[in-house]
């Protein structure tokens, strides 16, 4: 059975259509809160601006005008939301409440690799790149968007999105030889 | 990175992550899929992105799911939206519905001098804007002016009733081919034309008479030079 798509949901919600918006919800909530998490760090504001971002489609729903897939457009509202909530707080706050968020799979790269486990040590250096590499690799592996929708969601053009992508697992590179894998390749 | 790899090579290399993400254009997917399959340096770059890939999605699934909560949220605001809209909607309805309840409220009586006061205010305002888009010509009586006061003709002075109409005035005026030369004095008295020439003094006595019969019409009237 063919499900209801994205746009036909945003137009029934335009209408005030409630249903539609708990559909909307329900098929998006997971990947957009995530998304924020990574950025707050803070499972409870995460939820607070998950919610405000739906809020915001159900306002914004009439203006929609299908130049990029709902998925992307709700992923843009969600990064405004939470870049926009991260300079409201303090960041001793901020700094605490990611370092508390951040899963820890092994105390540190260097003791990972003591266990031999490469998929940990690989996450731990995912956990410790800078927000917008962080960002980016999310946005390519995890959220599934095409270069032209990483360009729209963190607004910047397509090349630098590909640069930037290039750069980020440059890095990540470089943690993994610090910590004792080498992958020459990058 | 090897040094002497192709710009075309290094290119291809950047599109890695969005092909293994399959968000790559059809054209694009395709020059990538030749290039792995000619390039066994870049196949194994290509493995390296896929643990990236595996890890980066283990890494978001590990961060669970939102509660209940934010669903909740949400729905509490979309009936606060609504209710202030329902609110916002009452208003106004009770704006008109108060404006009508006044209107109901008042007896026939006070509706009717509202009405006819209404109806003054928008004469003066009318009669302003009359004179100020007409300039000079602020107000004037009715008056004969090709039949200035002073010229040759025969004339009388004469109040009208209070009570008597715009439309009695003029039928009478009609009825003795009269016409209003002057007036209105202050004590309400015009000067009007019975003749352009000079009648004899009894005759103009007989229309004197005749005009002081209409009671309903004439207050006062008595000949004048």
């Amino acid at each position: 059975m063919q499900s209801t798509s994205d746009e036909v949901l945003i137009s029934r919600i335009a209408t005030g259509d409630r249903l539609a918006m708990q559909v909307l919800f329900a098929r998006h909530q997971v990947r957009v809160y995530r998304f924020i998490l990574r950025i707050v760090g803070n499972p409870s504001m995460a939820e607070d601006l998950l919610s405000d971002v739906f809020l915001d489609a159900w306002r914004q729903a009439a203006t929609f005008e299908a130049r990029s897939r709902v998925s992307t457009w709700l992923l843009a509202i969600a990064r405004f939301k939470a870049l926009s909530a991260l300079r409201r707080r303090p960041e001793q706050e901020l700094d605490d409440e990611v370092a508390a968020t951040i899963e820890d799979p092994a105390d540190s790269p260097e003791m990972a690799v003591e266990k031999k486990d490469k998929s940990e040590i690989l996450r731990k250096c995912l956990t410790m790149l800078s927000p917008e590499h962080r960002e980016i690799l999310d946005l390519v592996y995890y959220q599934e968007r095409s270069v032209e929708e990483v360009a729209q969601i963190v607004g910047i053009p397509e090349n630098t999105v590909k640069t930037r992508m290039f750069y980020a697992r440059k890095k990540l590179a470089q943690m993994l030889q610090a910590a004792g894998i080498d992958r020459t390749s990058l | 990175m090897t040094q002497n790899r192709t710009l075309e090579q290094e290119e291809i290399e950047m599109l890695l992550p969005w092909y293994a993400a399959g968000t790559l254009s059809r054209e694009d997917a395709d020059r990538v899929q030749a290039a792995l399959e000619n390039d066994q340096e870049l196949a194994r770059r290509y493995e390296l992105v896929r643990e990236e890939q595996a890890e980066t999605t283990r890494l978001n699934e590990m961060l669970g799911a939102p509660s209940h909560r934010p669903m909740q949220r949400l729905m509490d605001a979309l009936n606060a939206e609504s209710a202030d809209r329902r609110i916002g909607l009452q208003r106004r309805w009770d704006v008109v519905g108060q404006v009508g309840g006044f209107l109901l409220s008042l007896s026939p009586r006070t509706l009717a001098w509202s009405a006819a006061a209404v109806l003054a205010v928008l004469v003066i305002q009318t009669a302003a804007l009359t004179s100020s888009y007409f300039g000079e010509r602020r107000f004037q009586t009715v008056v004969d002016e090709g039949r200035a006061p002073g010229r040759a003709g025969s004339f009388v002075i004469i109040r009208f009733n209070p009570s008597a109409t715009a439309a009695d005035i003029g039928k009478f005026l009609r009825t003795h081919e009269a016409s209003v030369v002057d007036g209105p004095k202050a004590d309400g008295l015009y000067r009007i034309r019975l003749s352009t020439s000079r009648l004899p003094r009894d005759e103009l006595d007989k229309l004197v008479t005749r005009m002081e019969q209409e009671k309903t019409i004439v207050g006062f009237v008595a000949p004048a030079e």
